[in-house]
């Protein structure tokens, strides 16, 4: 393996420096796939022969925490590893099968893993200070628990900065069940970032200077082209806003590539990660975001992608020819290669900073062409919340602070709303509409712009519109909502007056770039929910900040001065976060589903990691049936020490 | 330009910086903070230049803060030295955040001129203006119940990531006559300054700049000249 060549289309950034390739221990740079089901396939104890040695499979596994050697920018340097791997090795369990794992230590530091998204005892959930003291130097910690679910999955340390120095791996769990996609090839596909610096020392930077890693700042020709183009009072106007409140448009990733090198399955872009199919085979790639604070937009040129699952569930199918992908998210796709014998799998930063880069190919040897990435996305006065206009949407003027609409139908009947005024709807996008919270004197007149984010929507679904309907007109505002009293002050620097559902907006960067953008209005849960009861009560939580100073919080309040959450053990909740930052923010909560209103209330999908985007708002519905205490926060490393919330379920 | 530094070092001026340099040094980094907001201490030798002025006088402008959430200690310090002799002013403040991008600061305030020295309290806020200035606005009074005030602000324009112009201003005023600092009543002085710097790193950055002073009435009075423009060269770094 060691002997294939770099592709010849890898950046100039990064095929100036000297690569030690295979320097990662154990890390396959290319795959075969696997098949998880023929891994598992007799007894839970018979374990097969391997398709490679970073894929673990059976009940009982035993993993090592320590230290190796790795290189990914031509300096060799110490990563955080489990069994001396990056990134970890793949755990291939069995729905309806109990696993053991013993975690043992080697570390001169506490440790611990998280195995994310996975329904278990909260004893079992891996987080230090909240649900177990931690792993010690030394020390093994065994833990075990019955495999609820299947899908797509991933562990992490929950200790210090360890993800971002490599603790991280792919959790693959096959149904109980046939799989209805039993695929003839099947891969992970993690995505992360690395950087050669401490993170301790990335945190430092970025207290100390929060735009130390963004170096796509305006500049001074930026505004002299723009005085040219539209004159001097046009250019300083369309200026005024941002220098108002002292932020940038071009303010869209914390941490970016000028310290971070983005890693497909442990490969850079110059060895390029490559995965073996065979023409007409379908394959399954399971995408896993494990990176600490970068999100990835994927795309594979030449191939549609059809969206199966999302954060290890189930959807109804749908075909796109990109997605993004937030800090700690999973989707698994389908992919059917045909015509040409190598493809890439592009997965550019979000702030263009970068990509992580792998090829489907026929041939190991063969690379596919990398494409360029995408133009630097500009934040746009939505990303504000402050309305305006951006690509030709125009959201000036909306009121509708409270509802929950992200978007619906023009061919339903709006007569049946008596109190509302839909007189000059035109909302032809999908076939449901969720209403509860909804006012009685919202104005919907402006409700046209999600129909120019192009999307389509799948036909099948429209026979469910009118009983979706008549479930969300029967729950309006029939549940009591709480929201703490948010705490705006020199902690908060940026208030979300007009915050939106912006369910069918990609987000910045990925509007109307002339391609099939998946968003979560197109996330439909494979599986009926319309019995699923109704929210009890509901809790809006704000998300705050004050990029400046770099300080992160809930409702203006750090985690280290908040009180935790109380759920009552058999409750439904909804929960509404409402963004006040540009920054998106993924926000997980630890042993609980999060099933998310994305327009169908008869199918919401269920996720473990919610994507809140900048300026926005978003409500999910959490059926609490695990007691204990849990971990709630948002996914981004250097944001969880104030966007933190422990969640005591009693 | 060393050997000048390590010669005025001595004088009491300059000793504030070792301090402040010793203290960021001995400050615990961040530690593994994922559930707090971590002590963090930053020390920025925002101006370290050598003016084209007879003599050619050493200039240094610095800050040390060490900062938990929004509250912090502040060390300030701003001088100028040529042939041994040095002046400088100097605070020992401590801010806390009251507005997203404002600290109210409170402390006290050490003058020096030559041999003499001046001692002041000090209130002030530190922070970011609209439109991306950097300012500071402080108010001082001395025992004798005369009141100083200090503004100063600072903007940055990008003309690549890396080259940096770097314009300035800054206005002092008095309430009445200092003589042993060698200020009279009224507006004292005004500084512009404009700079330009190359950071090879965020942390480090050579500049060249220009400088032009004035001072005004009963100050203009104790100097022989009432305006100078000078040129300058210097490092900005931090860490």
């Amino acid at each position: 393996m060691k002997t294939l060549t770099p592709s010849v289309n890898a950046p100039a950034r990064v095929t100036r420096r000297r690569f030690i390739e295979g320097a990662v221990i154990g890390s396959a740079m290319v795959g075969v796939g696997f098949k998880p089901s023929e891994l598992l396939a007799s007894t839970a104890q018979t374990v097969k022969p391997m398709a490679h040695p970073n894929i673990l499979t059976g009940t009982e596994f035993h993993l090592e925490i320590g230290r190796a050697v790795v290189n990914f920018t031509g300096t060799p340097q110490i990563a955080t590893t489990v069994n001396g791997m990056l990134p970890s090795p793949t755990l291939v369990w069995r729905e309806g099968d109990t696993v053991t794992l013993h975690v043992t230590n080697t570390l001169d530091e506490d440790s611990s893993i998280h195995w994310h998204g996975i329904i278990l005892p909260f004893e079992m959930d891996g987080v230090p200070g909240l649900t177990f003291d931690g792993i010690q130097p030394g020390e093994t910690f065994t833990y075990t628990f019955t495999v609820q679910q299947h899908g797509t999955y991933w562990y992490h340390s929950h200790s210090g900065f360890q993800e971002q120095t490599g603790l991280y791996g792919a959790i693959v769990i096959v149904p109980k069940e046939a799989d209805p996609y039993d695929t003839q090839r099947d891969y992970v596909i993690q995505l992360s970032d690395w950087t050669d610096e401490d993170p301790n020392e990335v945190f430092a930077n970025l207290k100390k200077m929060p735009d130390y890693y963004n170096f796509k700042q305006r500049t001074l020709g930026d505004f002299f082209s723009e005085v040219q183009e539209k004159g001097f009072k046009q250019a300083f106007n369309d200026r005024k806003m941002w220098n108002e409140m002292s932020m940038m448009d071009r303010d869209l990733s914390d941490v970016t590539g000028h310290t971070y090198t983005f890693l497909m399955n442990g490969s850079n872009p110059a060895t390029h990660w490559r995965g073996l199919f065979k023409k007409g085979e379908r394959v399954r790639l399971r995408f896993i975001n494990s990176s600490a604070m970068t999100f990835f937009d994927v795309r594979i040129p030449g191939l549609k992608m059809t969206v199966i699952a999302s954060d290890g569930n189930l959807v109804q199918s749908v075909e796109v020819d990109e997605f993004r992908i937030g800090v700690a998210e999973t989707y698994d796709v389908l992919v059917e290669p045909e015509d040409e014998p190598a493809y890439c799998v592009f997965a550019q930063a979000l702030d263009r900073s970068g990509f992580a880069v792998g090829s489907l190919t026929t041939d190991a040897k063969l690379t596919a062409e990398v494409p360029e990435m995408d133009p630097l996305p500009i934040l746009t006065h939505t990303d504000m919340a402050m309305g305006g206009h951006h690509s030709g949407h125009d959201m000036s003027g909306m009121e509708h602070t409270q509802h929950t609409m992200p978007e619906s139908s023009g061919e339903m009947d709006h007569s049946m709303h008596q109190n509302m005024d839909h007189s000059r709807h035109a909302m032809p996008q999908s076939n449901t509409e969720p209403l509860h919270q909804m006012e009685a004197d919202m104005d919907h007149s402006k409700h046209a712009m999600h129909q120019e984010m192009n999307h389509e929507q799948p036909q099948s679904h429209s026979k469910h519109a009118m009983e979706a309907f008549f479930d969300a007109n029967q729950v309006v505002a029939d549940w009591p909502v709480e929201q703490a009293e948010i705490q705006w002050g020199p902690q908060t620097n940026m208030r979300a007056e007009n915050a939106q559902y912006r369910l069918s907006d990609p987000g910045v960067g990925l509007r109307n770039n002339g391609r099939k953008v998946l968003t979560y209005a197109d996330l439909r849960n494979l599986h009926s929910t319309r019995h699923d009861p109704q929210p009890d009560r509901e809790i809006i939580l704000n998300l705050t900040g004050n990029m400046e100073r770099y300080l992160w919080s809930i409702d203006g309040v750090p985690y280290s001065k908040a009180d935790p959450l109380h759920f009552k053990y058999g409750e439904r909740i909804r929960i509404t976060f409402v963004n006040h930052t540009m920054m998106n923010h993924p926000m997980h909560l630890h042993g609980l589903w999060s099933d998310l209103e994305t327009g169908d209330m008869n199918h919401l999908p269920r996720k473990h990691t919610v994507i809140v985007q900048p300026g926005a708002r978003i409500s999910y519905r959490v059926t609490v049936d695990a007691k204990g205490v849990w971990a709630y926060h948002c996914h981004m490393l250097f944001h969880m020490a104030g966007m933190f919330r422990k969640v005591i379920v009693a | 330009m060393k050997t000048q530094i390590l010669s005025v070092s001595k004088r009491a001026g300059l000793s504030i910086l070792t301090a402040m340099s010793t203290l960021t040094l001995c400050v615990p980094s961040v530690q593994a903070g994922m559930m707090d907001d971590p002590v963090i201490s930053k020390f920025t030798m925002d101006k370290l230049e050598v003016s084209d002025q007879e003599d050619n006088p050493v200039i240094w402008e610095t800050d040390f803060w060490i900062m938990k959430g929004l509250q912090r200690l502040v060390i300030k310090s701003e001088g100028e030295s040529v042939n041994g002799e040095s002046e400088s002013h100097n605070l020992l403040l401590y801010g806390q955040g009251i507005a997203p991008y404002w600290d109210l600061q409170l402390g006290l305030g050490y003058d020096t001129h030559e041999e003499d020295s001046h001692n002041w309290g000090v209130i002030g806020l530190s922070g970011m203006a609209p439109y991306f200035f950097e300012t500071d606005a402080y108010a001082l009074v001395d025992g004798d119940g005369t009141l100083g005030l200090r503004l100063s602000t600072e903007y940055e324009a990008l003309i690549t990531q890396r080259l940096i112009l770097s314009p300035e201003a800054e206005l002092k005023a008095y309430s009445g006559e200092i003589p042993e600092l060698k200020i009279g009543s009224g507006l004292s002085s005004l500084g512009i300054g404009l700079r330009l710097r190359y950071e090879f790193t965020r942390k480090f950055a050579p500049y060249v700049g220009i400088e032009w002073h004035q001072t005004f009435g009963d100050t203009a009075d104790y100097h022989e000249e009432d305006q100078e423009t000078s040129l300058v060269a210097g490092l900005r770094f931090w860490f």
